[in-house]
């Protein structure tokens, strides 16, 4: 029974999208939106899950002091201050330690709490009790301190300058970074692909020399970008038709695989 | 005295030819300027006289939109004669709109002189912008215009037209048969597999080199790393994956080797910790299983890539695998695992990314590969059917090629009609 209601749940919703894609009509699009919906829903509450997953990994790495145990310290950090930047809104020409004191509260709140939860039982309560006094002097401080406010609707959140300021300066420019890998890691697996090791490397390496010198200036130019076109739209283009058809093929017959439970891998019965 | 009365003479000539001259210069400047008033006056009153009306839009149609969801009506005209020929002042049409004959009429497009045709549809949200309801009566005109926007030439009016939804995409024709010919093809070879029929699989290197990079991590005594991609759970790439984590995961527990699954999607991650459970428990080894086998780094493309870049830096894991929907971050993590020396196998449906594993990684999955694996680790009947469909389908799609290619060659117009057969309109 446990395997038989997701396998006909599967059955009916894949055969209803199956049939949706025949069929224009509003009230078609109307269910269409509606179960796409839950996508959205479901979403949301494994998010809490990941997140969830993540602390749970993360305070294990910290409590066993495993190897490189500071970046999950900086991760767990890095998450409660965004989030709590995410929700409120400090008061403009307001001070700021009544803010920060309210941050170092509630980390040392969420530290206490997961030690709490997850630590051994001996001094589990003494976590816990000392978890709740700090969320009752952060309480005091949310209160009493007219610096600032929860704010629970994003809007508001996302103009936070702290939480802007994070964003736009450390996020971004770490994430560019890492894209920016690319350049250097392409060059790498450049070198490692054109060596003329063999008949077809060397083929290889040909059709990439005269792809990549189409764009530099000479009276070769026009010779060169006339072959460049052949080879990216003759051979090129009829590899990756052979591929795409492949693709359908197999995407098409995996769907149908698991719409008619002849696949099952994704409920861990593979 | 002579001197001084000749002067006096002289000087009064000369005022009198100055007094001429200036006077002359008054008469001609208020000619030319009451001939120039004149002109100016004329200017507006004569050219738009001289610039006729053009020619308006003929044979103007209406009618409700073919395999849509309603809300939908396809406005079709004839040219004006002076769009692109004649006074050549046609510039645009506009398209106007009445729920009367008698107007008034509202814009509803603007489309460029040469345009035929314009369709007039809205969302079906009833707030959304120009909404308009289905089985309700409507007028519409083309006007011809010019760049003047005062001088256009209004069509005849066409109407009452009315908008409704299908209930069937006539254009998907192709699509349902393709794929009742397929479903068919693959319960028949599912049957014939079931009876015992031997189906032969072409090995796949990158499968059979599971096992061998498994028992190599466990020799070395370090982790296995596997990569689910960046795909939802809905992704039939990161699906097939699921499968492959499956057995990945059941040898694992069999070899007793550490396994690492950092997941991008939370659900993705609910997935594959109930795959990974079970494969642990089918090995008979439940007790090994623990909650960070598979655990959740973030949904942010690059800051995934710079933790899962980390593991493989720090754990130096033998195996790194990479299965499902990869896009920039596929070279970044495969030559990180390149260079942490461990052997890589990769599988992706994306085909920009499929070079770049194809130059870092050992073994690559090619495209439809990737789907075939779960089948070809699993030697089901069933499973192994519907690759043997697969086969067949690419077959009769490589002779319909073939055919409509000599078709169109040898019989133009029988191959044009032969191709039409294929085309979806969606």
């Amino acid at each position: 029974m446990k395997r038989q209601i997701p396998l006909v749940i599967v059955f009916v919703f894949g055969t209803l999208m199956v049939i949706q894609y025949f069929v224009p009509h509003e009230n078609s699009e109307i269910v269409k939106g509606f179960l796409l919906d839950w996508i959205v829903i479901i979403g949301i509450f494994a998010l809490a899950l990941g997140l969830w997953s993540l602390v749970q990994v993360s305070i294990d790495k910290i409590n066993s002091r495993k190897e490189n145990w500071e970046y999950p310290l900086v991760t767990l950090i890095s998450l409660t201050v965004m989030i709590f930047f995410g929700f409120t809104s400090h008061a403009e020409d307001a001070s700021w330690w009544g803010y920060f004191l309210a941050i170092a509260v509630l980390l040392a709140a969420l530290w206490m709490l997961a030690q709490g939860l997850m630590g051994n039982a001996a001094n589990r309560n003494v976590k816990s009790l000392s978890a709740l006094g700090l969320v009752i002097v952060f309480s005091l401080l949310a209160i009493f301190d007219g610096s600032w406010e929860f704010k629970f609707y994003t809007a508001e959140g996302l103009t936070n300058q702290m939480f802007v300021h994070f964003f736009d300066y450390i996020m971004i420019p770490l994430q560019a970074t890492m894209f920016a890998l690319l350049a250097f890691f392409i060059t790498s697996a450049s070198y490692r692909a054109f060596r003329a090791r063999n008949l077809l490397a060397t083929l290889l390496l040909i059709s990439a020399l005269i792809v990549m010198l189409r764009f530099t200036p000479g009276p070769w130019g026009e010779y060169l970008a006339k072959t460049s076109s052949w080879v990216m739209n003759v051979p090129n283009l009829a590899a990756q038709r052979a591929i795409v058809i492949g693709i359908g093929l197999g995407i098409v017959a995996t769907a149908l695989k698991v719409i008619l439970g002849i696949e099952r891998g994704y409920m861990g019965k593979g | 005295m002579r001197n001084s009365f000749e002067k006096t003479r002289a000087s009064r000539a000369l005022l009198l030819v100055f007094v001429c001259s200036l006077l002359l210069l008054i008469v001609s400047f208020s000619t030319s300027v009451s001939a120039q008033a004149d002109n100016d006056s004329d200017t507006p009153a004569d050219s738009i006289l001289a610039l006729a009306a053009p020619a308006p839009a003929t044979d103007l149609k209406a009618f409700d939109t073919d395999n849509d969801h309603g809300h939908s009506i396809t406005i079709e005209w004839t040219l004006s004669a002076d769009d692109g020929a004649g006074a050549n002042s046609v510039i645009s049409y506009r398209i106007m709109k009445s729920e009367s004959p008698d107007g008034p009429f509202d814009s509803v497009g603007l489309v460029p002189l040469g345009a035929t045709s314009h369709v007039n549809s809205s969302a079906i949200d009833k707030n959304s912008e120009g909404y308009f309801s289905d089985n309700t009566d409507y007028y519409y005109r083309v006007e011809a215009m010019t760049t003047n926007a005062a001088l256009f030439s209004s069509s005849e009016i066409v109407g009452p037209v009315q908008s409704s939804g299908q209930w069937f995409n006539a254009g998907l024709v192709p699509v349902l048969i393709a794929i009742l010919i397929f479903t068919i093809l693959t319960m028949i070879f599912v049957q014939l597999a079931k009876k015992g029929m031997d189906l032969y699989v072409r090995p796949l290197a990158g499968i059979e080199a599971v096992d061998e990079a498994i028992g190599r991590a466990t020799e070395m005594g370090r982790p296995i790393l596997y990569v689910l991609g960046l795909g939802s759970a809905a992704d039939i790439a990161t699906i097939a994956s699921f499968t492959i984590l499956g057995r990945v995961a059941k040898k694992v527990a069999e070899y007793q080797t550490e396994l690492n699954v950092p997941c991008y999607d939370p659900i993705v991650m609910a997935v594959a910790q109930e795959v990974v459970k079970s494969a642990f428990i089918d090995a008979g080894r439940p007790e090994a299983y623990k909650d960070d086998i598979v655990h959740f780094i973030t949904n942010s493309q690059f800051a995934y890539v710079g933790a899962v870049n980390g593991i493989i830096m720090r754990d130096l894991p033998a195996t790194n695998v990479y299965m499902g929907k990869f896009f920039a971050e596929s070279l970044i993590l495969a030559e990180t695992g390149a260079a942490a020396g461990s052997i890589q196998i990769a599988g992706t449906d994306e085909i920009p990314q499929i070079p770049f594993f194809f130059v870092a990684c050992d073994y690559t999955l090619i495209g439809e590969e990737l789907f075939a694996a779960s089948a070809y680790l699993g030697r089901e009947p069933e499973l192994l059917g519907s690759l043997k469909a697969q086969d067949y389908a690419k077959a009769v799609l490589l002779a319909s090629a073939i055919i409509g290619i000599l078709l169109i060659n040898i019989f133009p117009d029988f191959g044009e009609t032969f191709k039409s057969w294929f085309e979806v309109i969606d």
